[in-house]
């Protein structure tokens, strides 16, 4: 059974608009993805009836705010097979996610000359933090190198990993080639050299059936806005048993349980609350967490399998069409099996700019520049791409649109 | 006295090696901004009104019917903002 688009582009009130005078087609979703009203009115419904902060309050609407911020936590555990809400920590994103493993976890465990292993093909979201930790603790970043079809070159992660290797932090989907990484092979390995794995999930999480427990990994970070939900919301799947070895990552609010002031020494003595609140200081953006529990429902209502066949068909057909563009490459492999609906092009004698501001003259929106992974663009001697992105509300006739406007352009 | 934020709703460095200016005209004066530049500017090829290559004082760009131009190799801001200018004012 195929997606009902019609169905779902119904939910989504911003089809409603035109760009330019032409219908809106929305190819940019592996940056953000559009909102169906379900969350839309979630958020809404929550400022207008239950409003109120979370925790530690005995009225009513802080009562009712704390379920429904809970009750997020829950599904979203849920949705990626976690043994229990106590095993998701939310985040702002996938960044903020794993900036927290790199200080949490990384300013306490990593010892000089330890190394960090990630790859080529990471988004600088998962390079940033691990350089800047390799600083401060004088650990070394090792890059797995990529194939010229964008694919990991497992000789070369093999030959990489170590016992010195503490920590392998991998993207599952590239967010530039979108080639799906393999996850389970790559986290055996990791184990047997007694290292960790956090996989950077923005890419994989929003289109695939993700189980942290069949991947079997100890770590998993990804963004509620690129599957539906809100902006400033995401989620850090922590095995369980990892929490006793990562200090807080920031101080103050939720993640305090006591401050004992020490009237005498004029010192506190802090005593931190239980994870996953441990890692929450502040207050929590619940509004994003209810939003993304809507995002979670829909998508659950969808079908995740529907989700990512949907996104190969439409792949599929975006490579086949795209043949007839004769001075278009894409980038990575053609192999649909290997990828998810990510994919990167150059338009022969015209910047990846000039191409997305054309498309974008026909109501259509692409992405061109680096994509936030610059090393990959070096790697493959580009100076920048364009990249077109699927999700569940796109359709063959939008790509058949897309491919006509591409053959438009041929002509200058 | 008409000044260029007049005209100009963003300026933004493209995310690239090829380091460009993406300039967004504002949208209400978008006519009366690419008739100004088409005037103004040598015109070397277009696409049926979409797209139109042009150059201005040595300077090549392109600028789109949606009220968008694209000006690679913009070292300096103010380089930019005084072509703008003496195309727009």
């Amino acid at each position: 059974m195929s997606l009902n688009t019609s169905d779902i582009r119904a939910d989504f009130p911003i089809f409603r608009r035109k760009i330019n005078n032409n219908p809106l087609i929305y190819f940019d979703n592996a940056a953000t993805t559009q909102k169906p009203r379900q969350v839309i009115e979630s958020i809404k419904n929550f400022y207008e009836n239950h409003n109120a902060n979370v925790h530690r309050a005995i009225h009513t609407l802080s009562q009712e705010a704390t379920e429904l911020h809970e009750n997020a936590r829950g599904k979203i555990a849920q949705f990626i097979n976690s043994k229990s809400s106590e095993e998701i920590i939310f985040s702002r994103g996938t960044t903020e996610a794993i900036n927290l493993i790199a200080y949490s976890w990384g300013l306490k465990n990593l010892k000089k000359n330890d190394e960090i292993l990630i790859s080529e093909m990471e988004h600088h979201s998962n390079i940033v933090p691990w350089e800047l930790i390799s600083k401060r603790k004088e650990c070394i970043v090792n890059y797995a190198r990529v194939n010229n079809d964008g694919t990991l070159n497992f000789e070369d992660f093999k030959n990489k990993i170590s016992k010195k290797t503490k920590i392998v932090s991998i993207s599952h989907v590239s967010n530039v080639v979108g080639i799906v990484n393999e996850i389970k092979k790559i986290g055996k390995i990791a184990h047997e050299n007694n290292s960790l794995i956090l996989v950077d999930g923005a890419q994989s999480v929003p289109h695939m059936k993700v189980d942290v427990r069949d991947l079997d990994i100890d770590f998993l970070a990804f963004s509620g806005h690129k599957m539906l939900g809100p902006t400033g919301i995401g989620a850090l799947y922590c095995k369980k048993e990892h929490y006793e070895n990562m200090d807080p990552f920031q101080g103050g609010g939720e993640m305090i349980k006591e401050v004992n002031f020490n009237m005498k020494t004029q010192k506190s003595e802090c005593v931190w609350n239980e994870p996953p609140w441990k890692f929450e200081a502040g207050t929590p953006n619940i509004c994003g967490s209810i939003g993304l529990m809507e995002a979670v429902k829909y998508l659950n209502q969808i079908g995740m399998d529907k989700v990512w066949n949907h996104e190969k068909k439409l792949t599929k057909y975006t490579f086949d069409r795209l043949q007839e563009c004769k001075k278009i490459t894409i980038h990575g492999s053609l192999d649909v099996s290997l990828k998810c609906g990510i994919i990167p092009f150059s338009f022969q004698g015209l910047s990846s700019h000039d191409v997305a501001l054309f498309a974008d003259n026909f109501g259509i929106m692409i992405r061109s520049g680096y994509h936030c992974a610059q090393p990959l663009h070096q790697v493959f001697n580009l100076k920048s791409s364009a990249r077109v992105s699927f999700y569940i509300y796109n359709t063959l006739e939008e790509i058949d649109r897309f491919v006509e406007v591409l053959r438009e352009i041929e002509h200058f | 006295m008409l000044k260029l934020s007049d005209y100009v709703a963003r300026i933004e460095e493209t995310c690239g090696k090829e380091k460009s200016a993406i300039v967004t005209f504002k949208y209400s004066k978008k006519t009366e901004i690419i008739n100004k530049i088409l005037e103004r500017a040598q015109l070397k090829r277009s696409i049926a009104g979409i797209i139109y290559e042009l150059s201005f004082k040595g300077k090549s760009f392109r600028l789109y019917s949606s009220g968008k131009a694209i000006f690679k190799d913009v070292k300096k801001k103010e380089i930019l903002s005084n072509i703008l200018k003496e195309l727009l004012l």
